[in-house]
């Protein structure tokens, strides 16, 4: 099926930083495919999410996690281990997105089961770019699991 | 994005049928990345690849696998199961590439932890035109786990200069 043809994306961001945050957005924004997406700016948030507690109750359940390690509250990988030990969330594929470079947090990442880790590009056409290449690859090349049902 | 110049990516392809592994192999040769192509055709030599059993036992050990579910001697679900309950392999990423689009197959298969599902298409140019996205996006956008920035090369692997194909293979 054709990008355009698609039902809208639904990608959770859980990002703290709000420059980043801002400018993935709107690399979202100018992607490809018809996207919504929800931005956490912690792990406790991301969780409280993705199990349509609270004030997130009915939201539609994220196609796909976009998940920076580095934060308060909960940090990443946290958040990552709970995510693919919930037998509803852990089919969703989680997209490590981070600007920690050392080569023993991918190795983390991975054993945590982040679907893959990609570097955080540092400029803006560079994560246009990076969109780009998420959006198409999941949502046109890849099969996307069927969402889990809603809570 | 990043350019890296370590050594070629490994992949290890589990894939019973013919025509579909020649194609992988000819759309990865014309691959951006450099990269080594491994080829097995069942699960049980998938495992015996991966832990480097017998005659394996110089095999690289693979940046990605790519899985076919359908296989002879022991299936691709079983395989998916087992890498990823072992300690030492589980954080290698296996992109599953079968002929299933069936949602209970796919939600399976990611519930396994499979980091990606791709169903393969029956039309030649697709299934070229998807190889050659899957090589843009993991072995150009992702960074894989042996192959993170500063890790030192695997003692024992060789670096080649050109795709090929591993011997010792059998024809089920």
């Amino acid at each position: 099926m054709p990008l355009s043809e698609r039902p809208p994306a639904e990608i959770l961001l859980v990002e703290d930083t709000l420059t980043d945050a801002k400018l993935i957005a709107e690399a979202f924004e100018r992607g490809p495919i018809v996207s919504h997406l929800s931005i956490v700016e912690n792990g406790v948030e991301a969780m409280r999410f993705l199990r349509g507690l609270g004030k997130y109750a009915g939201v539609p359940r994220a196609n796909l996690i976009l998940l920076d390690l580095n934060m308060p509250l909960k940090d990443g990988y946290e958040v990552l281990a709970e995510i693919k030990a919930d037998e509803d969330l852990k089919s969703i594929p989680v997209i490590v997105l981070t600007s920690s470079p050392a080569e023993s947090d991918v190795a983390r990442a991975y054993d945590l089961k982040a679907n893959c880790y990609i570097p955080k590009p540092g400029g803006f056409d560079e994560l246009r770019q990076l969109v780009v290449e998420i959006e198409s690859f999941w949502f046109s090349t890849a099969t996307l699991p069927p969402r889990p049902p809603p809570v | 994005m990043r350019i890296t110049d370590t050594r070629p990516v490994e992949i290890l392809l589990v894939e019973d049928s013919p025509s579909d592994a020649e194609l992988a192999l000819e759309a990865l040769r014309e691959a951006k990345v450099r990269n080594h192509l491994s080829h097995v055709e069942d699960g049980v030599e998938a495992m015996r690849f991966v832990r480097r059993q017998g005659e394996y036992a110089q095999a690289p050990r693979p940046d990605l696998i790519l899985l076919d579910l359908n296989l002879p001697r022991k299936d691709g679900r079983e395989v998916l199961s087992e890498i990823k309950a072992d300690e030492e392999l589980r954080s290698i990423p296996v992109v599953v590439l079968t002929t299933s689009r069936a949602e209970q197959e796919v939600l399976r298969t990611y519930k396994l932890q499979a980091n990606c599902y791709i169903t393969k298409p029956v039309d030649f140019e697709q299934f070229l035109q998807l190889v050659r996205s899957l090589e843009s996006f993991w072995l150009y956008v992702v960074t894989l786990p042996g192959l993170a920035p500063g890790l030192p090369v695997e003692p024992g692997s060789q670096p080649s200069a050109s795709q090929g194909r591993m011997n010792g293979m059998r024809r089920v």
